[in-house]
């Protein structure tokens, strides 16, 4: 099924406002009879407060990827009027984009590379978002609301923002941490510094996600747990976290489907990054093909590609975490 | 202090049966302290860094602030760029965000709450249409949404920026949840025996009872706006346009190559941090984080 109603379904049930103010079953009132006509009594209002959502889905999401299908299946007519011309002559390509990109060895090296800085990225953000959020639950530990609110800082800072400061903590003439000595835009590096500026962006919000799941788990069960004898840590690894796999798994979803669609890290990164080629990351070569290249058949033949590919992961790695939040929770 | 004195006693006694353990935990105090340096240091630095002219950004130790007037240097010159450019991408900022967000939480709002209170022929289609729109990646449709409006001519505008943005299916489906879970049948069954209208109805009594979820679909979708960078970036290409973030990108590109500018790029990061810094970790009470997760459930 869908990622939601998995998501609402592997979810814990803390006791939230929503939840005690939950739907109840319609108890039978004083006035069954006017109930019931008044219910048959079919109201124009859901079709009017649903029309700007419906409208503006079809305008903005349904048929731009109608339109970009329709594109990927074109190619520029050879000798047909220059490029950036009014009325550049499009001819049908059939399968042609297609196949130059799944034949392109740069596409799939960017996606490589995406996927690298993913495979640095996203444990490190679902650990240390983790480890912070458990830290926050400890007791006694001190600096609890300072820390709180200093790690959820960077989440205030707009990743082009986030990055462009990065960006001048990695360079060599302005680093604070020694990129005179060391190359941050290293061949291999570089891949650390992109995973690294992500990871400064979003840990603090998983961090709160994980942590308000965290203090709505009964408290009880620790205190019986600390009674018999167990400690601090014990009860962090063998209780706590068994419980917030679901937030987790969530978590892991979000972060994933973030870093399947990298681009303003590198984006930013490149002007002052020899290492950050224009089809470094596949959003960037749709960029870079769709507007410096411009050539929009080929760029909308990789958006659909990449479109395609993220759902179609996004549903995997989705599927697969349900069945692993399930066997832990059994 | 008297708090304190009045608790004195009963600390005591209570204290000593656990006198022998360790007042203050420290592993965990000390791995908060680490993660808190880790994010607040880079904007620490950037402050410091801020304050230096350009020589003595890359002439004095990194963390040692200069106090020779570079800060107001650099924030004249940072305003006075392009004949105060700056300015007027910091309120296009405003415009873009506060107004998608303002406007998305409306449609999410509306939208929710027919999928939530209503059953009509096809809204239970509609809904997993919507949920299953949850899976797009938004930022990958930027250049088809590019593509589409080039094509009628409908590019390098406010609204090309703004209306792509103000449908999240995300949020319906957030809104959808809390309304079924907030807005009793009862209480409309009431209000619809007093012999209100539906509309009357929806604003005084729907709205007001998804206001927790309202607040937390606008300030997602303001950072969503505020961040978001692709689609600014293929929608406009007139400065006078652009957001923050496309023109301190556009700053780094010209001056990437001059380090003679670089004081300047930084004062204008220091500059779109601050503000929305401060707004949002005096906003944090308000958020309803747990409406993201476990809160759905409801």
């Amino acid at each position: 099924m869908s990622a939601i109603g998995d998501r609402a379904a592997i979810s814990p049930a803390p006791q939230t406002r929503a939840a005690s103010a939950g739907t109840r079953p319609v108890p039978d009132g004083p006035a069954p009879v006017a109930r019931a006509r008044r219910r048959h009594r079919r109201s124009l209002l859901p079709l009017f407060l649903l029309t700007p959502a419906v409208v503006l889905l079809l305008l903005f999401t349904v048929a731009p990827g109608v339109y970009a299908i329709y594109l990927s299946f074109l190619k520029v007519k050879v000798g047909g009027g220059l490029l950036g011309d009014e009325n550049p002559t499009a001819v049908f390509a059939g399968l042609q984009n297609y196949r130059a990109a799944f034949a392109d060895a740069e596409f799939w090296h960017s996606i490589l590379r995406m996927l690298t800085v993913a495979v640095i990225g996203v444990p490190a953000t679902i650990f240390f978002s983790t480890l912070f959020a458990l830290c926050l639950d400890a007791k006694r530990a001190r600096l609890v609301g300072f820390a709180r609110l200093a790690i959820f800082l960077p989440y205030a800072v707009p990743g082009v923002v986030a990055s462009l400061l990065w960006g001048f903590i990695y360079l060599p003439s302005t680093s604070p941490i020694g990129g005179a000595s060391f190359n941050y835009f290293g061949s291999h590096e570089v891949f650390f510094s992109v995973a690294n500026v992500a990871v400064w962006g979003v840990l603090g919000f998983n961090m709160v996600v994980i942590y308000t799941s965290l203090r709505s788990l009964p408290r009880d069960l620790f205190e019986a747990a600390e009674l018999d004898g167990a400690g601090e840590l014990q009860i962090a690894l063998r209780i706590k976290l068994p419980l917030l796999t679901p937030t987790v798994t969530l978590v892991t979803v979000f972060s994933l489907i973030g870093a399947l669609q990298l681009f303003n890290e590198p984006a930013t990164l490149k002007p002052i990054a020899n290492a950050i080629s224009s089809t470094w990351v596949p959003l960037l070569r749709v960029y870079t093909d769709a507007f410096v290249n411009n050539d929009i058949y080929k760029g909308a033949a990789t958006s659909f590609l990449l479109i395609v590919m993220t759902v179609t992961a996004t549903v995997v790695a989705n599927t697969i975490l349900r069945r692993i939040s399930r066997r832990s929770e059994r | 202090m008297a708090a304190a004195s009045a608790a004195g006693p009963a600390a005591a006694t209570r204290r000593q049966p656990g006198a022998h353990r360790p007042r203050v935990n420290l592993i965990p105090t000390l791995i908060l302290a680490v993660g808190a340096l880790y994010c607040v240091a880079p904007v620490l630095w950037i402050l410091i860094a801020s304050t230096k002219t350009n020589d003595e950004l890359f002439s004095t130790p990194p963390f040692e602030p200069a106090f020779h007037g570079g800060f107001v240097t650099n924030l004249r010159a940072l305003f006075a760029y392009d004949h105060g450019i700056f300015g007027r991408w910091a309120l296009n900022s405003v415009i873009y965000a506060v107004g998608g967000a303002a406007l998305s939480t409306v449609v999410c709002g509306c939208a929710g709450y027919a999928l939530g209170k209503y059953r009509f022929p096809g809204s239970v289609w509609l809904f997993r249409v919507i949920v299953a729109a949850v899976l797009l990646p938004q930022i990958m449709l930027a250049i088809p949404q590019f593509l589409l409006l080039a094509k009628f001519g409908l590019t390098n505008n406010y609204a090309a920026v703004i209306l792509p943005q103000l449908v999240s299916p995300f949020a319906i489906y957030l809104c959808k949840i809390y309304a079924e879970a907030s807005v009793s049948d009862d209480i409309i069954e009431a209000a619809r025996v007093d012999g209100g209208s539906e509309a009357r109805i929806f604003l005084s009594i729907g709205a007001r009872l998804m206001s927790p979820a309202l607040v937390t679909v606008f300030l997602l979708q303001f950072i969503g706006i505020w961040n978001n960078f692709l689609l600014p970036f293929v929608m406009l290409n007139r400065d006078q346009l652009f957001p923050l973030t496309e023109g301190l990108y556009g700053l780094l590109i010209i001056t990437g190559g001059q380090a003679a500018q670089y004081s300047i790029v930084i004062a204008g990061v220091l500059v779109s941090i601050v503000p929305l810094a401060v707004l949002f970790l005096s906003l944090q009470r308000y958020w309803r984080v747990d409406l993201l997760s476990g809160g759905v459930k409801a």
